[in-house]
């Protein structure tokens, strides 16, 4: 716990997020629904790293359990060496100056009754005292750098686009020039014209205030194309991780080969070759023994129904949970 | 008829206050028998009305104000839009089902499986025993690859997953061997991994049942994966209409183009990716002349003042833009 | 430039038109808004609208139908109708405006500290309002206002307390609406403090239905009034209230029918006002059905 990694923004070791499952009059705990089960990883500074996978297969919930939007069950985020987990609640309010999130849905996620003024201007008030016209010129800028004009300050959300409002959203997360953000699934609620302008904008935004980025999407193009390290996860545990490109070209686990198979091709003529899973993912409240994705596995044995497998290397700077890597 | 279903001039109005606005203009298609036919298009591109004025399911204060639908049933050729509702009825279900995009909220929470099969059964056939139903209703479970059928039709939508449920779903919509189905963006609610399997199924049961398809999406990849033929929507209208290979390999529309680009470009060498400018047209608020021209990178004067028509660019390959005719929309 | 786009942000609502010219538009907020405007003047002038005292007996008098003398007729005691329903006007409003008052207060007070805080304050506060609903609510005002005694203060408080559990519980349901909204936890992850975001962000989204609530419950308040004057337990004589008017003519209603219909027509016309305008406000206040 002492050691910290020093070249690592974030460090997460063993996060679990378990939620209540309560039931009857008196609210009675009968059981829990394992969210986050044991996930560890680290981002260096400037990197973009990515977690993939199907749906409550606890990507966002991590996304959140790392900013301490909801509050882990178990493990340790460090963020600039620093323990999150230790500091209370008002010395994490002022740490989100330099940790941001950029949420799913632009139709939802800004309050309908202010302009993009208060928007934008509202991360400063809470973090900086700012002269009024320090203010104003903090919030030009930052329009500026989304592509918009100040003549738009007055509008309300509703008056825009659904990409104008992820703009805005993007813009009222990095205004205060936070170190790291995560991002969850920022583009998935948009039409697909739409979504490559805020992919470019994301991308440009990175490089030019050195952010640190989680990116959470279910998108394996998306990924792939906006990140330099991904963990794929499924059913609350990280099942392979690695070197973005690595990944894809060279998937380890049985999982992320079939989750890649099944990415439509845009070439009728060539169409893809489908590893076509069967059956459901089991439910996180009543997960299955041994290894999360032995149920639906074709490369199951006696070894993966008993115990759960360890993410080991598979080659430089390349993980994967499974027992049947050569 | 020799086709299935014929779509000509199909105009889609709504009232925004008290001013009449067009979603849907002059929409032609023709869907031939045992083909699966792709219509893409993004929000507001007026693809999912489509599907509903097909089955006269368009919502208060939406209605066809001009057009045609004319279908070839079981009993003869008829013309949808003229039924009323008793023979709309019998349409549905029998001739042509419909599966929606979100199987959560398609199937009532109250009802098991069992019952809902039943009832859709049942319409069309009232003298069915009880048994025969039953037999019907596992033999279609079945044929979606539900496991374990028999403890399924006695569950509750809530107690099965999103994909179990849209397989539900394919089967009450085919359990009276309709001659076409369509499908509203059947997998976006779902995983890829179960996106998969369901196009997989649609497949094979096209296959087997010479059932046609309309598979309404906005994504490419589905298209690519499942349609022979397929319309691209842009702002109420088609832009372009093709086979498959045709419209992938040989694409004439600057949109497709773009579209195209712009998911292709994901797996692409630059880091940059390639963007159609501008914003999604919302339904009604189209730009004058060729509805593309303001987010268009070849636009010119001439496209800007004149809609151009809906023209063949080569045999069977229809292209909306002056970069391959020069003829103007009446 | 700064100045100027400081009082826009301060506007509390969107769009450009305020809610009143907004409400004006609508046609059924516009006959609520009247109606309400016909009953504020009459209430308000009311010693130059009515033509008589209210306790004056005119005993050559006594139940004369509508006539230019006395417009809306004279009841048995020979008191003029007209006069006792303006000043009528009066008493509803005080006390539905007073007793809604009380029970906004305290509804909305009890229901943002269910809604925001949860947990056991919660449970406690929404099972008293669960006792308090279970009663009818003309009982349960009855049965205060004979525990407090029967005076026009007591009235407005007994119709006041009863009506706190409906506030309480649709400030409690926007409140955690609200709460769980993706803006809110937009509003954490900026690092806002748990105060501003409940001022900022919660109270200004509650506000919408809290006033809707807030227009319906005077209806319901100004009836309750009249149904406890009705029943002789609500303001007492010789000041004129709309429900006692009412009571009293019950022995007359046949010889006498104006005495029922002047007095009933405007509990009507001031429940109707009140409902088209809470239903316009719902429209007006939502941001939503705006473009």
């Amino acid at each position: 716990m002492s050691e910290v990694k020093t070249n690592a923004l974030l460090d997460v070791r063993h996060l679990q997020v378990y939620f209540p499952i309560k039931k009857g009059v008196m609210r009675r705990v009968v059981g829990h629904v394992h969210a986050v089960e044991d996930v560890s990883f680290t981002v260096g500074r400037k990197e973009v790293f990515a977690l993939v996978g199907e749906s409550g297969c606890g990507k966002s919930t991590t996304g959140s359990a790392i900013l301490r939007l909801l509050e882990p069950t178990g493990g340790e985020v460090f963020f600039e060496g620093e323990n999150l987990s230790l500091l209370s609640e008002e010395a994490m309010r002022l740490k989100r100056r330099d940790m941001q999130f950029i949420f799913q849905n632009p139709y939802s996620s800004l309050n309908p009754r202010m302009n993009v003024w208060k928007l934008l201007s509202e991360p400063l008030k809470v973090h900086f005292d700012l002269p009024p016209a320090e203010l104003r010129e903090r919030v030009e800028e930052m329009l500026n750098l989304i592509g918009m004009t100040p003549d738009q300050l007055e509008r309300y959300p509703h008056q825009f686009s659904g990409g104008q409002k992820q703009r805005i959203s993007i813009a009222r997360a990095l205004i205060t020039h936070p170190s790291f953000v995560v991002a969850d699934e920022p583009v998935s609620a948009l039409d697909v014209s739409i979504q490559a302008q805020i992919l470019n904008l994301m991308m440009e935004l990175q490089q030019e205030m050195e952010l640190s980025l989680i990116f959470i999407s279910h998108d394996l193009n998306v990924v792939r194309h906006i990140s330099s390290r991904v963990g794929v996860m499924y059913l609350g545990s990280i099942m392979e991780m690695g070197e973005t490109e690595d990944v894809y070209r060279h998937p380890a686990h049985p999982y992320t080969q079939a989750l890649l198979s099944a990415v439509p091709s845009h070439d009728p003529l060539n169409k893809s070759k489908h590893i076509v899973l069967e059956g459901d993912v089991p439910s996180p409240a009543n997960p299955p023994s041994g290894c999360p994705f032995h149920t639906r596995c074709a490369r199951c044995t006696e070894e993966c129904r008993q115990k759960k497998p360890d993410l080991q290397a598979t080659g430089p700077d390349h993980f994967a949970a499974c027992h049947h890597i050569e | 008829m020799q086709n299935l279903l014929e779509i000509n001039n199909l105009k889609i109005t709504t009232l925004r206050g008290k001013s009449t606005v067009r979603l849907l203009d002059k929409v032609d298609l023709s869907i031939r028998k045992k083909c699966s036919f792709g219509i893409v298009g993004e929000s507001g591109c007026g693809k999912s009305i489509t599907a509903n004025a097909i089955l006269g399911l368009l919502p208060y204060p939406l209605r066809v104000s001009e057009g045609s639908i004319r279908y070839d049933s079981k009993a003869g050729e008829m013309e949808l839009l003229k039924l009323d509702r008793k023979q709309l009825r019998e349409v549905r279900g029998q001739e042509i089902s419909m599966i929606f995009q979100e199987p959560m909220t398609s199937l009532d929470p109250i009802f098991t499986v069992e019952m809902q099969m039943y009832e859709a059964l049942s319409f069309h056939h009232p003298h069915m025993t009880k048994a025969e139903m039953r037999e019907k209703s596992l033999d279609m479970l079945r044929q979606v690859n539900i496991p374990r059928p028999e403890q399924t039709l006695a569950s509750y939508p809530h107690q099965l997953s999103g994909g179990q449920l849209q397989r539900i779903m394919i089967a009450i919509a085919l359990i009276n061997d309709p001659r076409l189905l369509l499908a509203d963006e059947p997998t976006t609610a779902l995983d890829v991994t179960i996106q998969a399997q369901i196009l997989r199924l649609m497949n094979d049961l096209k296959e087997r049942n010479d059932t046609s398809i309309i598979m309404i999406t906005h994504d490419l990849g589905v298209i690519a994966e499942t349609c022979e033929e397929v319309a691209v929507f842009y702002a109420g209208q088609i832009v372009e209409q093709a086979n498959v290979v045709e419209l992938f390999k040989q694409t004439a529309h600057p949109y497709t183009q773009g579209l195209l680009q712009a998911v292709t470009s994901l797996g692409g060498e630059s880091r940059k990716l390639y963007t159609i400018p501008g914003i999604v047209p919302p339904g009604g608020q189209w730009a004058q002349g060729c509805r593309f021209s303001d987010r268009c990178s070849r636009c010119t004067e001439k496209c800007r003042q004149a809609m151009p028509a809906l023209t063949e660019a080569s045999p069977g390959h229809l292209c909306r833009c002056f970069l391959h005719s020069e003829e103007v929309e009446a | 430039m700064f100045k100027k786009n400081k009082t826009v942000v301060n506007r509390a609502l969107p769009g450009n038109e305020s809610i009143l010219s907004q409400l004006w538009r609508d046609p059924l907020g516009r006959a609520g808004m009247i109606g309400i405007g016909l009953i504020i003047i009459m209430a308000v002038f009311a010693p130059w609208i009515a033509q008589y005292d209210v306790a004056k007996m005119h005993a050559k008098d006594k139940l004369t139908g509508p006539s230019a003398k006395y417009w809306f007729g004279t009841d048995n005691f020979g008191r003029d109708v007209f006069s006792r329903i303006v000043y009528g006007a009066r008493v509803s409003l005080v006390v539905g405006i007073v007793a809604v008052g009380i029970a906004a207060g305290f509804g909305y007070l009890l229901g943002m500290i269910a809604g925001f805080f949860e947990g056991k304050v919660e449970t406690v506060i929404m099972m008293v309002m669960d006792v308090i609903f279970a009663f009818p609510s003309i009982l349960l005002a009855l049965f205060i206002v004979s525990a407090l005694g029967t005076s026009i203060v007591n009235t407005m408080i007994a119709i006041g307390i009863v009506n706190v559990p409906v506030f309480c519980r649709t400030v409690r349901a926007s409140v955690k609406t609200v709460k769980s909204t993706d803006y809110i936890a937009n509003a954490r992850s900026i690092g806002l403090k748990k105060m501003a975001i409940l001022f900022k962000h919660v109270t200004p989204n509650v506000m919408a239905p809290f006033t809707v609530q807030a227009t319906l419950a005077l209806s319901g308040a100004i009836l309750t009034e009249a149904s406890m004057s009705f029943l002789s337990l609500g303001i007492q004589p010789p000041n004129p209230s709309w429900g006692s008017m009412l009571s009293d003519a019950r022995k007359y209603m046949e010889r006498a029918p104006w005495l029922v219909i002047f007095p009933a027509l405007f509990i009507i016309i001031t429940i109707l006002s009140f409902n088209l305008l809470g239903d316009a406000l719902r429209d007006v206040l939502d941001p939503k059905l705006k473009l």
